[in-house]
């Protein structure tokens, strides 16, 4: 017995060491892999004039690309004069318009991306010389943006990495770089404030405060690479990218039909461009906060239309409101709350499509879809009154029952106290 | 006198002590007969029969808490999922001339395995399982 | 009726000789004073264990333990069982006064000096019955399985793994794998209906049997009186019906409280929720919780946390064996070193409970 222990010991000792010296030996195959000279860095570590956004997770750094693969120069010579000689390729510090020809040196070319990352897109350059910054960089103007001042130069990553600039929760702040700058903005008659603006918007505080990353940045509307403006055309089409009931039901409604005769834009007329606010339910109708009411005056169709939606919307709104508060009681009470917030979800999602409906601009349509809402936020209220009705009761019959139970203390008491004395 | 006076104590003592008596009983044989709900099985539930749900077509069940939406393919496939977007807690549908699941507030498209297809949408939707058993279409949460 | 209880009397008495039972009921006697108060206090701890156990039973009916089913089953019993709600809100309310009322009895005998020979093991077992109290509350708490029952009892498994060597184990062991999951829940609810019920009943049998055996304890004030001026009254029926009187009276609050302050069920748990804010575990156990989260990272060498564990075990252990403790009583003191003792606990534990109520 004795021996078997010590011959399974024995296999399992030298199976163990076999297996870490064979570990040992792939890390350091890959190790004397990646590493390629790189003597620039080992200088200007030294010397302390690395460039000032120079990080260590810079993605080309990352994969093995030295300095010399953008500047040129020979990396693996120890000689400061041989390895930045204009010979051996040293380019220095690339002028800026020459840059995003210097990106598209790898970045344009599909045969080289693929030993990196064969699924990237290598239209980057083409696209960007199609954009504002792209057209104007070519005539000569270093006031635009060029592929560093999005990206930078040294501390490049990826975009769905949250330390990158061009991550989506801080693409806005990128944009605002040049696009929040004051000069620039009264050289090009450009507003300066878009991104204050963005930033109340319920696109930029869901965003920027809530890190929905699903909300629309800055490039999610004016692209990325190509970023222009939308176009009068377009501007709908953008927004129903993720609207798209509101843009289909505007675009067939008499008022998408009018829109396109009066040249308006789309969307933003009402809802404006950067500082898109939540949509409330007094934005339709006939106060002063409705948009209605710009062009429609009091007696035509489009005053009643809008005045009837208003009132179709608040009916169901109230309703909600009542029955979540009826809920916060019923919870509160600890009694049955399924029922009840059931039925309430289903009013939540009745009014979220009658608010989309509204852009029918029909005032039968919003009603019929307000109906199924209003008949369900009304099931949650009956529900949640029933409960809190049970609930006043459960302490009605507790009162009845500890009256019998005093009673019957008292009694019982005099009849100790009569056998006592 | 005296003796009126305790046989009244006494004939009180009885009503009382009967009626505490049952204020403890009364609940207690109540909480013993079953409810007319009978409990809710929340990891599986069933919904309906899987011979009269039309191909192509989805309808919402209630998962204890959570919606979820059960959906038959053109092929007559099952299909069950989570029916919550995953980006602002619309309630999804499905999308016959896309064959997709579909999110109405923002244009959050799924597959029919709750799959991220293009959207805002961040996460996927939660698949379940379903069974059919003697034409029974039984909807269990995944393990 | 008399005739029949006569006839039934007399057939049990023909097999069992029932003589001297009769004989010890009728005279055993529960002595008349002003702390004659505190006899109450065992009783009503015993009636609130009552209590919990029938209640207990009801609620094992409904209840299904398990990760998918515990929360639902106990929502299902709180909604749609007729009283389910007043049946879980007793037990709830019962467990809590159940352990005050052991705690006020323990101070009571401790006082009065009723631990003191010949009642050693009464105390021995009382102490040790209140402990497996604990571990009910302990246990019961985590049956729901809400979020605050999932957080309290991950927070209070943690602690004991603090303990070196063998806290890890105990920890694991407990929590049934590395964390909180269904496989703790299963493993509470065996402790909780299976394991603590069997312990509690025997050593609360075993309690009682030594007090039956010894009889009531008398404070030094009523032994020092003359015999003539010594006042008694039968156990059974007089102190029997006064016991009765006051469970209905306790009974009555009972009812009281699961009513108007009906107990609450969280959301379910979600082991990946961050734990919300301020959790607290049941009151009994906060002056302990509060005092390590008073200590300091370090003392001397050790963990502050490991200090305070290390020192309420030994504090625990001190207070079961108290009794055995030799005292050099002086006799004119007015306050002996006993009484300060106790004084000191109890203060300690109202100070440091309302603190971690207030903090």
């Amino acid at each position: 017995m004795k021996k078997l222990i010590g011959i399974i010991t024995l296999v399992f000792t030298i199976s163990f060491a076999f297996a870490s010296v064979n570990y040992a030996a792939t890390t350091a195959n890959k190790k004397s892999d990646t590493k390629v000279k790189n003597t620039c860095l080992n200088c200007h570590t030294e010397n302390e004039n690395l460039p000032e956004d120079f990080k260590k997770y810079d993605v080309h750094l990352a994969a093995g690309l030295t300095c010399a693969s953008c500047h040129g120069g020979d990396p693996t010579s120890d000689d400061d004069a041989v390895a930045m000689s204009k010979k051996k390729g040293f380019i220095g510090v690339p002028a800026k318009k020459d840059i995003p020809k210097l990106c598209g040196k790898c970045h344009s070319d599909i045969r080289f991306m693929r030993k990196y990352n064969p699924r990237m897109e290598t239209d980057q350059v083409s696209q960007y010389f199609t954009s504002v910054h792209g057209m104007q960089l070519k005539k000569g103007n270093t006031d635009v943006a060029a592929c560093t001042d999005c990206h930078t130069a040294h501390a490049i990553l990826p975009p769905n990495d949250p330390r990158s600039t061009v991550y989506a929760v801080n693409v806005p702040q990128t944009c605002d770089k040049c696009h929040g700058n004051k000069e620039l903005a009264k050289k090009y008659g450009l507003d300066p404030n878009v991104y204050n603006d963005y930033k109340a918007s319920v696109h930029g505080k869901d965003l920027l405060e809530k890190k929905d990353t699903g909300a629309p940045a800055c490039n999610d509307c004016h692209g990325n690479h190509g970023a222009v403006p939308p176009g009068v055309k377009s501007i709908d089409l953008v927004c129903g990218e993720c609207h798209v009931n509101n843009m289909n039901y505007f675009m067939n409604s008499k008022m998408g039909v009018a829109w396109k005769e009066l040249g308006y834009h789309g969307c933003v007329e009402c809802h404006s461009n950067h500082k898109i606010i939540k949509p409330q339910d007094d934005f339709v109708g006939t106060s002063d906060k409705a948009f209605c009411v710009k062009c429609h005056d009091e007696g035509d169709e489009g005053y009643n239309v809008a005045k009837s939606i208003h009132s179709s919307l608040t009916k169901l709104d109230t309703l909600i409101k009542q029955a979540k508060e009826k809920l916060a009681k019923v919870r509160k009470f600890g009694m049955d709350d399924l029922d009840i917030s059931y039925s309430l979800k289903e009013a939540h999602q009745a009014i979220v499509q009658s608010r989309t409906e509204v852009h029918t601009f029909d005032s039968s349509k919003v009603k019929a879809k307000v109906k199924p809402g209003i008949e369900a936020a009304r099931k949650a209220i009956k529900k949640a009154d029933s409960e809190i009705r049970e609930y006043s009761f459960r302490r009605n019959g507790y009162a009845a029952a500890t009256l019998i139970f005093l009673v019957f203390i008292v009694l019982f008491y005099l009849k100790i106290k009569k056998k006592k004395d | 006198m005296n003796t009126t006076r305790r046989k009244f104590l006494n004939f009180l003592l009885s009503v009382t002590g009967l009626g505490a008596l049952g204020a403890i009983f009364y609940p207690v044989i109540s909480y013993l007969i079953p409810p007319q709900n009978v409990q809710a099985k929340v990891n599986s539930i069933k919904a309906g029969k899987a011979s009269s749900f039309p191909i192509n077509s989805y309808k919402i069940e209630k998962f204890g808490r959570k919606p979820v939406i059960l959906v038959r393919d053109e092929k007559g496939a099952f299909h069950a999922l989570s029916a919550v977007c995953t980006h602002l807690q619309c309630i999804v549908q499905y999308r016959k001339d896309l064959r997709l699941i579909w999110c109405a507030c923002h244009n959050g498209k799924y597959d029919l395995h709750g799959r991220n297809i293009s959207g805002p949408p961040p996460r996927p939707l939660l698949e379940y399982t379903v069974k059919i058993v003697n034409d029974n279409i039984i909807i269990t949460q995944p393990s | 009726m008399k005739e029949i209880i006569t006839k039934i009397d007399k057939w049990l008495d023909e097999r069992y000789d029932t003589s001297s039972l009769k004989e010890f009921i009728a005279h055993k006697k529960v002595p008349v004073h002003k702390h004659s108060i505190w006899y109450y206090f065992g009783g009503i701890t015993l009636f609130l264990l009552t209590v919990q156990i029938i209640t207990g039973i009801l609620l094992l009916m409904y209840y299904k333990p398990g990760e998918n089913s515990s929360y639902e089953s106990v929502r299902y019993i709180v909604t749609q069982v007729h009283f389910g709600w007043l049946i879980r809100s007793v037990h709830s309310w019962s467990a809590n006064l159940m352990i005050f009322a052991a705690f006020l009895h323990m101070f009571s005998v401790f006082f009065t000096r009723a631990y003191e020979k010949p009642r050693e093991l009464t105390w021995v077992t009382g102490f040790l019955a209140l402990a497996l109290a604990l571990g009910f509350g302990f246990s019961g708490y985590l049956l729901p399985w809400d979020d605050l029952a999932f957080f309290a009892t991950k927070v209070g498994t943690e602690i004991v793994g603090v303990v070196p060597v063998i806290g890890e184990p105990i920890k694991f062991l407990l929590r049934g794998g590395e964390d909180v999951t269904g496989a703790t829940l299963s493993r509470f609810f065996a402790i909780h209906v299976a394991v603590l019920p069997i312990l509690i009943l025997t050593l609360v049998g075993i309690h009682l049997l030594f007090i039956q055996k010894q009889g009531m304890h008398e404070p030094e004030s009523f032994k020092a009186l003359p015999e003539e001026k010594k006042k008694y009254i039968s156990f059974f029926p007089d102190f029997a019906l006064r016991d009765f009187l006051v469970w209905l009276v306790v009974f009555n609050i009972l009812i009281f409280l699961a009513v108007y302050f009906p107990w609450k069920l969280g959301p379910k748990a979600d082991p990946f929720s961050s734990a919300p804010a301020g959790i607290k575990p049941e009151w009994y156990f906060l002056f302990m919780f509060q005092t390590l989260k008073f200590l300091p990272g370090h003392i001397l060498f050790l963990e502050g946390e490991l200090v305070g564990i290390l020192a309420f075990g030994l504090g625990g252990l001190l207070w079961m064996l108290f009794p055995f403790i030799p005292f050099k009583n002086k006799p004119q003191a007015k306050i002996t070193p006993q009484a300060l003792i106790g004084i000191f606990i109890i203060v300690y534990m109202v100070v440091l409970t309302i603190l971690g109520y207030i903090l």
